[in-house]
């Protein structure tokens, strides 16, 4: 089975700093980890290839620095890791990201099940997965946490809902989103280590995809964010006074003034 | 400080690190508690290729020596002297094989533990032979179709949870020690039963059980090396893995420093954190200075057993009596600074006072040990080289 897990890297810390003057993310000092959710997926893809045989490829876009992820990757399990790296892929958003990746998935050709994490711990949007299904036209199933049983070209997954779960069957090809309940992420081992200091990593650039530039990055982005602020939080109690009646009447007014009753 | 270890190195102690804290931490109150065997957690060394460090890569290892195994030990130990014994006596249950062992031998053997799958176990001692070890009194009479053993092992770490056994008895008993041998014994071996389990002060996770043999039958090719060498074999196992012990209680020292100083930076009285107290940090000082050398001693002694030396009986023995008295004395020191909180069990530094002790008393009491160094120091007239 050929099993492609998506993987992005991001910050390390959901305390993200702002610099007021440029209104980016202050970078500096913070360590960069794979996406948490994108580390279930990668364990799910090295589980499915134990089980059923085949193999996995991580494909990740982002800055040259990312490689270190894609090694990251290798020491949990991955079999091929494919960087896409270019200066047209930056500032993409999720629409713009998907586009990209998809053409890295059609140019990989082969691919009988996409595995991503439910969402980014950095954007929070978790887009670009339904995205990738839908620009791939494949079936897409999001928030699994399970996966039952997979046969030639047929796959059945637990998902998680708001009341509970729903059994969903789809054909493959596929793309699903995982929650953090599918698994356990295994640490790395000793082998894996010294393999990943040493394997080659991939590295795609636009040339190497069948896509215009201005599909990707900002020019293929129907967003783009403005300004980054952090929400005004104001905290304000009111300690109403009087005696206990008055206290009460108070309360209701205000109440009544709100529209609350 | 720093010790000059290899990328690899470095690599698998900041592994074993991770493995202890995000693994170990978590659930060694429950284990000491429960007196369980750490199974998960060995499961969970085992795929990260932890037993693969200490065996040849010809059959399936890492190839690493005394030094890469007291790296994995020290850290284990730092979080759980319990988990960090069981994983170091699998290595102590193949040493003698690895050593003395036939390739063949080796070949059905050692891929087994290297992968973690098959955990190891090394059986010498007996009610009547403790420090005395040449006192024997399992037999492995050669009989047709291999050798019939008969006897019973006591206090055997990995007892009953281990597959693969090294046992030392003896194969003519008219001879003694010189007529002792070391055999391998497979788990569900006919003959071969567990018996009691024991309950222990301290590295209560570990297992350590009774192996009871009656008639227990092992085919003739498991006998490692030349009949009659298995007390010598013994001997220079305990040389070579006394290091370990001292990582061990590296490990348990620094675990139990870094307690104390966590609880003195936090733990307020008389209006002042009592890290501030001149008294409580000389006794910090004191027991990261007893801490680092005896890291110091016992990494220097792993890299002398690893560098092929002829002997290496002083320098273990060495090592794994002052770092087993270092962690003694700093886990009681340790204990001293977190006062009544120290003494409860729901702070760490009381189990690794218990922890502690054994450590002065098994792989040869510390006592046993300075006899060694003793006879040593007055054969070479007190001289270093």
């Amino acid at each position: 089975m050929n099993i492609v897990v998506c993987m992005k890297q991001v910050p390390g810390t959901t305390q993200v700093k702002i610099n007021p003057e440029t209104n980016s993310l202050v970078r500096e000092g913070i360590e960069n980890i794979i996406n948490p959710f994108d580390a279930y997926a990668l364990e799910e893809g090295v589980r499915l290839r134990e089980k059923y045989g085949g193999k996995v490829t991580v494909v990740c876009m982002g800055p040259p620095q990312a490689e270190s992820a894609l090694r990251e990757a290798i020491s949990l399990g991955a079999d091929d890791v494919i960087l896409l790296s270019d200066r047209a892929f930056a500032v993409a958003d999720t629409w713009a990201t998907a586009r990209t990746l998809s053409a890295a998935m059609k140019k990989l050709a082969s691919y009988d099940i996409i595995i991503c994490g439910r969402q980014t711990i950095d954007g929070d949007t978790g887009q670009v997965g339904p995205e990738l299904a839908e620009m791939l036209e494949v079936p897409f199933v999001a928030y699994v946490s399970n996966i039952e049983e997979i046969k030639e070209s047929y796959l059945r997954v637990r998902r998680m809902v708001e009341e509970g779960h729903e059994i969903i069957e789809t054909s493959l090809p596929t793309v699903i989103t995982v929650a953090k309940e599918i698994n356990v992420p295994r640490l790395p081992s000793l082998r894996g280590i010294m393999k990943s200091k040493n394997a080659a990593i991939t590295t795609w650039t636009i040339a190497d995809l069948n896509v215009s530039p201005d599909m990707v990055g900002l020019a293929g982005s129907s967003t783009q964010v403005i300004k980054i602020f952090f929400p005004q939080r104001v905290h304000r109690a009111e300690i109403l006074e009087g005696d206990l009646d008055t206290q009460v009447d108070t309360l209701i007014d205000r109440l009544k003034g709100a529209n609350l009753c | 400080m720093d010790y000059f270890l290899t990328d690899e190195q470095k690599t698998i102690k900041s592994l074993a690190r991770q493995i202890a804290e995000e693994r170990v931490l978590p659930v060694r109150a429950e284990l000491d508690e429960k007196e369980e065997f750490p199974w998960d957690i060995m499961r969970e060394l085992g795929s990260s290729d932890m037993f693969r460090v200490f065996i040849p890569e010809e059959y399936e290892g890492l190839g690493g020596g005394c030094l890469e195994l007291c790296l994995v030990v020290e850290e284990l130990s730092r979080v759980c002297s319990g988990v960090a014994v069981s994983y170091a006596a699998s290595a102590l249950g193949c040493m003698t094989l690895m050593e003395y062992g036939t390739d063949e031998q080796k070949r059905i053997f050692l891929p087994g533990i290297a992968s973690g799958e098959k955990i190891g176990a090394f059986a010498v001692t007996e009610s009547t032979a403790g420090s005395d070890i040449s006192n024997i009194k399992t037999t492995a009479e050669k009989v047709e179709g291999g050798y019939l053993l008969n006897g019973t092992k006591q206090f055997i770490t990995n007892g009953g949870e281990a597959a693969i056994y090294t046992v030392i008895a003896l194969t003519d008993k008219t001879r003694g020690a010189r007529g002792a041998s070391a055999i391998i014994v497979e788990k569900d071996t006919p003959g071969f039963i567990f018996g009691k389990k024991e309950k222990k002060m301290g590295i209560r996770s570990s297992a350590t059980r009774e192996l009871v043999f009656k008639n227990c039958l092992v085919p003739e090719e498991n006998l490692l090396g030349k009949p009659g060498l298995g007390f010598i074999q013994a001997l220079r196992l305990f040389d070579k893995s006394r290091p370990g012990i001292g990582a061990q209680a590296v490990g348990l020292a620094q675990g139990a420093l870094e307690a104390a100083v966590d609880y003195a930076e936090q733990r307020v009285q008389f209006d002042q954190h009592i890290i501030n107290i001149q008294a409580v940090q000389h006794m910090l000082a004191d027991m990261a200075i007893q801490t680092e050398a005896a890291r110091a001693l016992v990494y220097a002694a792993a890299r002398h057993v690893d560098s092929g030396a002829k002997s290496v009986t002083e320098e273990s023995s060495m090592s794994k009596v002052f770092a087993s008295d270092t962690a003694m004395k700093v886990a009681t020191d340790a204990v001293q600074i977190c006062g009544g909180s120290g003494y409860m069990r729901d702070y760490p530094v009381e189990k690794m006072m218990r922890d502690a002790k054994i450590l002065q008393i098994y792989e040869g009491t510390n006592q046993v040990l300075r006899n060694t160094i003793a006879l040593n120091l007055r054969k070479r007239k007190g001289r270093t080289a």
